[in-house]
């Protein structure tokens, strides 16, 4: 288990100190058994307080996306993307490795944890394999 | 999300009416700030009411910037107030703020509550930017910050592509909605922006946050607004046609878009029930709807969720300009939060259309023989829902 039991710091700061180090967190009730992110000191679906850390696969599916314009001057456009883990919770991210504007909605793609130089973690996810887009309409 | 338990809101179906009205400085107002926009609204509108500032013994306002608003509102208007609402739920607070009034003036607490807002966010010497990183700091968003969406545009494009996705929705039917406010807004000499507007102008503008371009988004602009709320047996005596509270409700899913349990459906399909429920009527009844669109996808979402059409169907229903002028609904007759007025929190001008509509101060624009009005407010990202029924006298 990771240091997110330790007693010190709160729920944001366990999940923080652990994606600077690398890894990547959801929570999961002890009460209902549901994933939950973002993470939390209660269970949002029943009150349980109780959550523990746990390591998702990491592999999930694309579900809404949008193109953030920029100035090219600026760094370009960028995506941006809400992402379901296959655990059944959901988090934004950003999906690199393809162009901003050919994520696609449905689109598998796998978590990876990214360092800043200044030690900062951040999720992103990267196309799980080519061209695995679920037919448009599947809901 | 826990499911709601359905109040019971009845009892106070059209206990309360407004009576006074008043927009100031909307588009912009050099010159102004945020309080002395507010004040000029409250002062027109308590004077349209047939009251003085004496009368005043309740308010209900706030702002997107100070976040103890109502406390220099009492201060700068001399107010002595015995109910005091200073909740804020962004753009929809000012709808929210009705049904806890109504239960104040039902219950005797009060006799006459002032309902204000004011914001000179176009003209402010305080930039946006400024604005923005003041925010980020003193109501952080930890989870989504760092992807640098660019808010409130990229959440509404993030409900844009998956209703479009799920439901086969078009930029064309987004743009069928700006198209539409613009063409109301040529007919009120009040709105900011007139000139004329095509599909393809909005399809062929600059992208901001894909699928919504910038003619897919609302106006920035000063504005001050005002509304005086009292039990209608009083409302009776004042000099203008009382419009009756026939139905108030407020509900709230999340804060954050990725909170958000289905892009699709909105916290308004609970608050439409509710106010539904309340004024014994249904979305067939209305005559003049008022919705909050901060962004084209708003309308679409929210003509659902009220129960204008069925869930996913919206693009096809604003199709043919068929809630524009002439069209088979008539939606946000101002021009709305896309042409008319949009100072941060837009909600208390959907408040003031309704009521202009069923008074039959409508000019130009106004809907023949309207007697009920739907009034929607929206704040955050999708976040808070509050939604209002007012009708004529005959509708009690
Ligand atoms: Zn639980």
């Amino acid at each position: 288990m990771s240091d997110a039991n330790e007693p010190t710091g709160n729920a944001h700061q366990a999940w923080q100190r652990a994606l600077d180090e690398g890894r990547f967190l959801i929570q999961r009730c002890g009460g209902c058994a549901q994933a939950v992110f973002q993470p939390r000191e209660l269970c949002p679906h029943c009150g349980h307080g109780r959550l523990a850390f746990e390591a998702p696969a990491g592999t999930g599916t694309v579900y809404a996306t949008t193109v953030v314009r920029r100035k090219p001057a600026e760094g370009g456009d960028y995506n941006v993307a809400l992402i379901d883990l296959d655990e059944g919770c959901r988090l934004m991210s950003r999906v690199e490795g393809v162009p901003p504007a050919e994520v696609r909605i449905g689109q598998r793609v796998a978590a990876r944890v990214q360092v800043s130089k200044d030690g900062k973690g951040l999720v992103l996810f990267d196309p799980l394999t080519a061209a695995t887009a679920t037919p448009a309409g599947a809901a | 999300m826990r499911p709601a338990r359905t109040p019971d809101n009845r009892a106070l179906r059209g206990a309360c009416a407004i009576a006074g009205v008043a927009t100031f400085g909307c588009g912009e107002a050099h010159g102004h700030d945020d309080m002395s926009l507010l004040a000029q609204a409250a002062r027109l509108a308590v004077a349209d009411a047939g009251l003085t500032m004496d009368d005043i013994d309740g308010i209900a306002t706030c702002s997107a910037g100070a976040s103890m608003w109502v406390m220099p509102a009492i201060e700068h208007l001399g107010i002595n107030a015995n109910y005091i609402d200073g909740t804020m739920l962004g753009g929809s607070s000012f709808i929210a703020h009705l049904l806890p009034a109504m239960r104040a003036l039902a219950s005797g607490q009060c006799n006459a509550v002032l309902v204000c807002y004011g914001s000179a966010q176009r003209t402010s010497t305080l930039s946006r930017g400024a604005i923005g990183q003041a925010r980020r700091a003193l109501d952080p968003q930890p989870y989504e910050q760092p992807y640098e969406p660019f808010m409130p545009a990229s959440a509404y494009a993030l409900a844009a592509s998956r209703h479009m996705h799920q439901y086969g929705t078009t930029r064309r039917q987004l743009a069928e909605v700006a198209v539409a406010a613009r063409a109301w807004a040529q007919l009120n000499p009040e709105a900011f922006m007139r000139e004329p507007l095509s599909i393809d102008d909005v399809l062929n503008a600059r992208m901001v946050s894909d699928p919504l371009s910038v003619r897919d988004c609302c106006l920035v602009t000063d504005g001050g607004g005002a509304l005086v709320l009292v039990r209608s047996d009083r409302a009776k005596d004042l000099p203008h046609k009382p419009v009756h509270v026939l139905g108030a409700a407020t509900a709230c899913w999340n804060r954050q878009i990725s909170s958000m349990p289905d892009l699709t459906v909105t916290a308004a399909s609970q608050s439409g029930a509710q106010a539904y429920a309340m004024a014994g009527l249904a979305a067939k009844d209305m005559d003049v709807v008022a919705l909050y669109d901060a962004f084209t996808i708003n309308t679409l979402l929210f003509l659902e969720d009220l129960g204008f059409c069925a869930k996913g169907e919206a693009g096809p229903f604003v199709e043919g300009g068929a809630i524009a002028p002439g069209g088979r609904l008539a939606v946000n007759t101002n021009g709305g939060g896309l042409s008319c007025v949009h100072p941060g929190m837009y909600g208390i001008y959907t408040l003031i259309e309704g009521v202009r509509q069923l008074r039959g101060q409508g000019g130009e624009r106004q809907v023949a023989g309207a007697k009920l009005a739907l009034c929607h407010g929206n704040g955050g990202t999708l976040s808070s829902q509050a939604t209002a029924i007012l009708g004529t006298a005959e509708t009690l």
